[in-house]
């Protein structure tokens, strides 16, 4: 497992399911894995983990990396995912989406935003796109898309707080809940997710994986500002 | 034996995980001989409503269910879809029949009050006083992730809801079938909690 900086300059952060392992422990809400190279080789490693995951931690997993077919989308249901997050082929050919929300259910599928200077990325935020994120956003909603996650490449592992007005302008556009992901440094920052950002959920990895903020900090501080947080 | 049903839908083998971690020895099974040697029959899923119950149907396993928990009483779980599929009927994509086991029709949450559809995430569930859904459960807050709930005709069986705009039944019971629309394999101690409250309850 790695985690990096503006999706280059990864370092390793330690073994998978063990990592999963502590984060249920602590009462996370929610998983989410991402293989970030999600090749051939890769694919394997990813089944692996996300397999050896559902089997021990009873919580929510979501998926993504490399999710080209239906075929891709079931199996890692199969594998104990419940939703399965797609990015690149979103922007390749949506009917992806639509065809899978329409075979697994809409709650099952969730698109993936990278943004960098205004527009959506895809092949890991290699490739720039001419769409604007809150477009794209709704047109992924209407084609049956769950959950939207939107992460900023230019924010990402600098753990200096969420680009605020970009996940304000996705999560006012669309009728489905948006993650917040990519900056957060501080636990102000998912504070400020959720109220200034409208959020539904805020994800973080490097302030978990680098600082001695864990989530059970994050819970505590989330409640203690006023948020509706579960008592885990 | 407890059965935990494969019509080619959702996440059984969380299902079966959770089961095996509370010591039980689950099998994923669509033979009709398992579902009448079973102790308890579990019903997951997770998907879209109609292709679901096709799924359902196309395994011929209908019959069995309703022979072993209608008139022998067995007990029988259904989760998220699989408590959907026993409604009279659902509107999600177009007007489906379902099992009809409980006077119930599948209707869409509205996001209309400001609330984003799918309902996903952790939410309180409230149970009747006397219900042994959540014996044990100290703080009984449990995952959800759908778009549609059921709307029961009689609040008798409703025994234990949850509030997203409207309050919609988290738990449908009668006698011997339990019904969620919660995820217990999902749901951490809680839901793991309430698998066994309903091997040892219903």
């Amino acid at each position: 497992m790695v985690k990096g900086v503006r999706f280059d300059g990864y370092r390793d952060v330690g073994h998978p399911v063990t990592t999963a392992k502590v984060y249920d422990a602590q009462g996370a809400d929610e998983l989410l894995f991402l293989d970030i190279t999600a090749t051939a080789e890769n694919r394997r490693t990813l089944f692996d983990a996300v397999s050896r995951t559902a089997d021990e931690c009873f919580m929510p997993l979501t998926v993504g990396g490399g999710v080209r077919t239906l075929d891709d989308v079931r199996a890692l249901l199969l594998a104990g995912a419940d939703k399965v997050s797609i990015n690149t082929q979103a922007v390749l050919g949506p009917e992806l989406v639509s065809e899978a929300a329409e075979r697994f259910g809409s709650q099952a599928v969730v698109v993936s935003i990278d943004v960098k200077s205004g527009v959506v990325w895809t092949h890991g935020g290699h490739q720039p796109t001419a769409l604007r994120p809150a477009d794209w956003a709704r047109r992924v909603a209407d084609l049956g898309a769950g959950e939207i996650m939107v992460t900023s490449i230019d924010r990402e592992g600098t753990r200096s707080g969420y680009d605020l007005d970009l996940v304000r302008a996705v999560a006012d556009a669309v009728p489905v809940p948006v993650i917040a992901s990519g900056g957060v440094g501080r636990l102000d920052d998912l504070v400020d997710g959720i109220r200034e950002g409208h959020a539904s959920a805020v994800a973080a990895a490097s302030i978990f994986h680098f600082t001695d903020q864990s989530v059970i900090k994050a819970r505590a501080y989330m409640r203690q500002a006023g948020l509706e947080m579960r008592i885990a | 034996m407890i059965a935990v049903v494969d019509y080619g839908m959702g996440n059984l083998r969380s299902v079966f995980k959770a089961l095996e971690a509370i010591g039980e020895e689950p099998r994923v099974t669509r033979d009709a001989a398992d579902l009448r040697s079973a102790t308890h029959i579990v019903l997951p899923g997770v998907g879209a409503f109609a292709q679901c119950v096709a799924n359902l149907r196309a395994t011929q396993l209908v019959d069995v269910l309703e022979e072993q928990v209608r008139e022998r009483k067995k007990p029988f779980l259904g989760i998220c879809l699989g408590m959907q599929l026993l409604g009279r009927d659902s509107e999600e994509g177009g007007r489906h029949e379902g099992l009809g086991w409980f006077p119930a029709s599948v209707r869409r949450l509205h996001g209309d009050v400001g609330l984003k559809v799918p309902h996903i995430g952790w939410n309180d569930v409230r149970a009747q006083p006397e219900s042994p859904l959540f014996k044990g459960v100290r703080h009984p807050v449990f995952y959800f992730v759908h778009s549609y709930y059921m709307d029961c005709e009689n609040p008798q069986l409703v025994s234990a809801t949850c509030d997203y705009g409207i309050t919609f039944p988290a738990a449908i019971v009668a006698d011997n079938v339990w019904a969620v629309q919660f995820h217990p394999e999902k749901s951490q101690l809680n839901g793991l909690r309430f698998l066994q409250n309903f091997l040892s309850g219903s």
